[in-house]
C-alpha cells in the first residue's frame, strides 16, 4: 500500500501572525497535486511548516504521514521518513562540497529507511562511492547536467536554473514518498522549466507523491496533476480535478478574491 | 546576516601568595649559564646580555596598552618558567623515535627535502636531501649556523626583522632563545619539495624559545613548514613558548611558510613574526593557531621593495578556555607592492578569539593593493571573537579594501542540510569543515592541509 500524507485542519503562526488558518490537504503516494494561490496566500509557509523549519509555529492541527506525527519530528527525521521539499530558494553554503554533501544526505536517508528507524545516525557509514557515483551520474544525465557540476560547493554561484536543477537533483538521489516543490518553476526560462518538468515527471510514478506549489500556470503545462487545489488566505477553498487550471485561467486570481476573499480596504 | 555574540565571561583566578623567584628562572646567571652550555660564539652571548638589557627597560604589557587590552597575562608566572634544562640530547634516528603523540604531524611522510626535530631545546635530528646539499643550501640548527657561518647569520638574526627591543617578548627571547632553525637557500635555486622543522616538548614543565631564520637569496624558492607542539593539560603546571620568527625575501625570491602551532593547553605563547620582501618577492604565509592556552602572535609583512606581494592565509580553531590573539600588519612600505589575508577562525565553549589587522600604505608605496578578510564562526554562546581591523593609508593611488564578520552557524544552513535527512550535528559539522575550506584550499602542502582538516574534526567532536 502506497505512503500518505495527510494534513488536517492545520494552523500555523510566524511571527505572531496567524498565515495558516486550518488547511486540509491528502496526498497519496503515484499523485500529483497542484496547490495554487496568489501571493501572500500561505503556499510556502505550508512547504516549510511541513518540512519541518523551525520558525513555523504549529498552533493546531495534524500533519501525518503514514499515520505517523510528522509534527514532532525535526526537519532532519522528516527527510529521513521520505519528506522532502524542494526550495524555492536553496540556500548557498560555500565550502560544503556538493557531491560530498549528496552522498552523506543519501547515506542518511537509506540507513534509515532500510533499518526503518528514521532515527539520527550521525557520522555513519557512508555508502559505497562506486554504487553513489552510478546513482548520481545518472539522475545527473536526466537532469541534463554536467558532471563537474558536483564538484563546486553547495548551491554556490548557481544561476537560478542551476539552483532549481540541484533541488531536483537531490530528490532524484533522496527518493522521497512525498516531495513539497515550492514554486519550482519560478525564475527558470523555457529550457530549464522543460528540462526541470521532465525529471519530476520521471520521477513521479508510483512511488512519488508530488505537492507542486505554484502561483502560475505555465508549470502545468509540462505536469499534469491529478488534482488541483486553490489556497487563499490561509485555507484551501477549491479542490478539483486538472479542469480547474482552466477555470484559473479563464478567471484568475480575482474570482477566488471575490468568491472566497473578504473585502479588502484599498 | 552575522551578527556579533558577545558574552563576557570572567574567569576566576585564585592565587597564593607570590611564590619567591625560582633561582633557575630568568635572570643574568641563567642567561650566562645557558649560553655556556649553548657554546655561544662571543657576539651570540654580547646579545644575549643586550636583549637581557631591554627585557629590563621595556615595562611588561599590560591591559591598559591598546594593543594587550582584550588580553589579560597577569595569570602567568614568568617567574616560575625554567627557560633551559641542559640534558644531554640523545639523537633521534627520524621521527619514529619521537613520542606517539607527536608522530600526528605534518613532516616525516618521506616527500621532503629536509626534516629538523628540535627537543626542547636542542636539536635530535637533522636530515637535508643530497640534492639541496649539493645545490648549497643550508638547513640546520641556529646554533650550530651561528658558529660555522657567522656573517650570514651575524647580519641577520634580529637585527632588521625582529629587532631584539621588538617588544618585552621579543626582547625575552633574545636573551634566551634555544634551539631554533636556519635555513638559507642560495640565489636562483629552487628546492622543490618541502623543508620541516619540528619542535615539541618531552615534558609539561619543559618550555621553548625556539627561532626560525630563513634567508631567501635572489631568484630562490622554497617552501618550509614549522611546526610546534607539546601535550599539557589545562591544568598542568604553567609552560610557556616565546619564540620569533625572521624571514628575509631577497629580491624575485619566492617563499612558502606554514606556520602551524599545536601547543599544550598550559602553554602560554608568545610569538614576534616578521618578513622583509624586497622588490619582486613573493611570500605565501599560511597560519594554523590550534593549541596553547594563551597566544599572543604579532606578524608584518615588510613590503619594502616595489612589486612585493605577500599572501596570508589564517587558520584558528579554539575550544576550551582557549585564548588566541593574533596581529597582523601588512606593511606597505614601496609602490606597485600588493597584500592579500584571510584570516578565518571558529570558536566553541568558552574560547576567545581577538585579531587586531593593520593595513599601513606609507606615501612612498603608491599603486599598491592591500586586501583584509576576517570571518569567525562562533559555535557556542559562550565564545567570542573580537576583531579590530585598522587601516592607515598616505598614499592616494592605492586599492584597499577589509571586512571582518563574526557570528554563528546560520539556522538557514542548517535547516536546509538537516531537511536532507542529516542529523544537526553532522550538519553543522559539514558547515565548519565548509568554512575552512577555502581557507585549507590554499594551502600548497597536502600534508598540513590534511592535518589541519583531522584537527577540525578532532576539535569539533571532541
Amino acid at each position: 500500500m502506497g505512503s500518505e500524507l495527510v494534513v488536517r485542519d492545520l494552523h500555523v503562526n510566524v511571527e505572531g501572525k496567524e498565515i495558516l488558518k486550518g488547511v486540509n490537504l491528502q496526498v497519496r503516494q503515484g499523485e500529483v497535486h497542484a496547490l495554487m494561490g496568489p501571493n501572500g496566500s500561505g503556499k510556502s509557509t505550508l512547504a516549510y511548516t511541513l518540512a519541518g523549519h523551525p520558525k513555523y509555529e504549529v498552533t493546531d492541527g495534524e500533519v501525518l504521514l503514514d499515520g505517523e506525527n510528522l509534527l514532532e519530528m525535526g526537519a532532519d527525521e522528516r527527510a529521513r521518513k521520505g519528506i522532502f521539499l524542494a526550495f524555492q530558494y536553496p540556500t548557498a553554503i560555500p565550502g560544503v562540497n556538493m557531491a560530498n554533501f549528496l552522498r552523506t544526505a543519501v547515506s542518511r536517508v537509506r540507513a534509515a529507511q532500510s533499518d526503518n528507524a528514521g532515527s539520527a545516525r550521525d557520522g555513519g557509514e557512508l555508502i559505497p562511492m562506486r554504487e553513489f557515483r552510478k546513482e548520481l551520474n545518472s539522475s545527473l544525465s536526466m537532469l541534463k547536467m554536467e558532471s563537474d557540476f558536483v564538484r563546486r560547493y553547495l548551491n554556490d554561484g548557481f544561476s537560478g536554473g542551476e539552483k532549481k536543477r540541484a533541488e531536483i537533483l537531490q530528490m532524484a538521489l533522496l527518493r522521497p514518498k512525498i516531495a513539497i516543490l515550492d514554486e519550482t518553476d519560478s525564475g527558470l526560462d523555457i529550457d530549464a522549466l522543460r528540462v526541470v518538468s521532465e525529471g519530476v515527471n520521471a520521477l513521479s510514478g508510483t512511488n512519488l507523491g508530488v505537492l507542486l506549489i505554484t502561483h502560475y500556470q505555465r508549470i502545468l503545462n509540462y505536469i499534469k496533476p491529478n488534482f488541483i487545489h486553490i489556497l487563499f488566505n490561509g485555507r484551501v477553498v477549491v479542490s478539483g480535478g486538472p479542469e480547474l487550471a482552466s477555470v484559473l485561467e479563464e478567471k484568475g486570481y480575482d474570482w477566488v478574491r471575490t468568491e472566497f476573499g473578504e473585502p479588502v480596504a484599498g | 546576516m552575522a551578527t556579533s555574540v558577545r558574552t563576557v565571561t570572567r574567569r576566576i583566578i585564585t592565587t597564593a601568595a607570590p611564590a619567591a623567584d625560582r633561582p633557575d628562572s630568568f635572570n643574568p646567571e641563567t642567561l650566562e649559564r645557558l649560553s655556556a652550555w649553548k657554546q655561544d660564539p662571543e657576539w651570540v652571548r654580547e646579545k644575549r646580555r643586550l636583549a637581557w638589557r631591554f627585557y629590563g627597560e621595556i615595562p611588561m604589557p599590560t591591559t591598559n596598552d591598546e594593543e594587550w587590552r582584550r588580553t589579560d597575562i597577569r595569570p602567568l608566572r614568568l617567574n616560575q618558567i625554567v627557560p633551559f634544562t641542559p640534558d644531554t640530547p640523545t639523537p633521534l634516528g627520524g621521527l619514529r623515535d619521537t613520542p606517539r603523540w607527536v608522530q600526528d604531524t605534518t613532516a616525516g611522510g618521506g616527500d621532503e627535502a629536509g626534516l629538523l626535530i628540535h627537543r626542547d631545546a636542542s636539536l635530535a635530528h637533522a636530515s637535508l636531501s643530497a640534492e639541496a646539499r649539493s645545490r648549497g643550501v643550508i638547513f640546520t640548527d641556529l646554533d650550530s649556523a651561528a658558529r660555522q657561518y657567522p656573517d650570514l647569520v651575524m647580519s641577520h638574526f634580529m637585527t632588521e626583522a625582529v629587532p631584539l627591543d621588538a617588544s618585552k617578548f621579543a626582547a625575552l627571547h633574545g636573551a634566551f632563545w634555544t634551539g631554533g632553525t636556519f635555513l638559507y637557500v642560495p640565489k636562483n635555486v629552487e628546492v622543490s619539495l618541502p623543508l620541516y622543522s619540528l619542535t615539541y616538548l618531552s615534558g609539561v614543565e619543559r618550555n621553548s624559545f625556539g627561532h626560525v631564520l630563513i634567508v631567501a637569496d635572489e631568484g630562490s624558492a622554497v617552501t618550509f613548514v614549522n611546526e610546534q607542539l607539546s601535550n599539557g593539560a589545562e591544568d598542568a603546571a604553567q609552560a610557556m613558548h616565546a619564540g620569533a620568527v625572521e624571514l628575509y625575501l631577497k629580491a624575485g625570491s619566492l617563499v612558502r611558510y606554514v606556520g602551524l602551532q599545536d601547543w599544550g593547553r598550559n602553554l602560554w605563547n608568545f610569538s614576534v613574526e616578521r618578513a622583509i620582501l624586497e622588490r619582486d618577492s613573493v611570500l605565501q604565509w599560511y597560519i594554523g593557531a590550534l593549541g596553547s592556552q594563551l597566544t599572543k602572535a604579532n606578524m608584518e609583512v615588510a613590503l619594502k621593495g616595489p612589486g612585493a606581494r605577500a599572501e596570508m592565509v589564517g587558520f584558528l580553531f579554539a575550544d576550551g578556555h582557549q585564548h588566541l590573539d593574533h596581529h597582523t600588519y601588512q606593511n606597505h612600505l614601496s609602490g606597485l607592492t600588493g597584500s592579500d589575508l584571510l584570516f578565518k577562525g571558529a570558536l566553541r565553549d568558552r574560547a576567545r578569539s581577538v585579531y587586531h589587522g593593520l593595513i599601513r600604505i606609507h606615501k612612498a608605496a603608491q599603486r599598491s593593493d592591500a586586501y583584509q578578510v576576517n570571518r569567525n564562526l562562533l559555535l557556542s554562546k559562550q565564545a567570542r571573537a573580537d576583531s579590530i581591523p585598522g587601516l592607515e593609508i598616505e598614499a592616494n593611488d592605492v586599492r584597499c579594501t577589509h571586512g571582518a564578520t563574526a557570528g554563528p552557524v546560520e539556522e538557514e544552513h542548517l535547516f536546509y542540510l538537516m531537511s536532507r535527512g542529516l542529523p544537526r550535528h553532522e550538519a553543522e559539522r559539514l558547515i565548519v569543515d565548509g568554512f575552512f575550506d577555502e581557507v585549507l584550499q590554499r594551502i600548497p602542502v597536502e600534508r598540513v592541509q590534511e592535518r589541519l582538516r583531522a584537527s577540525v574534526i578532532r576539535k569539533f567532536e571532541a
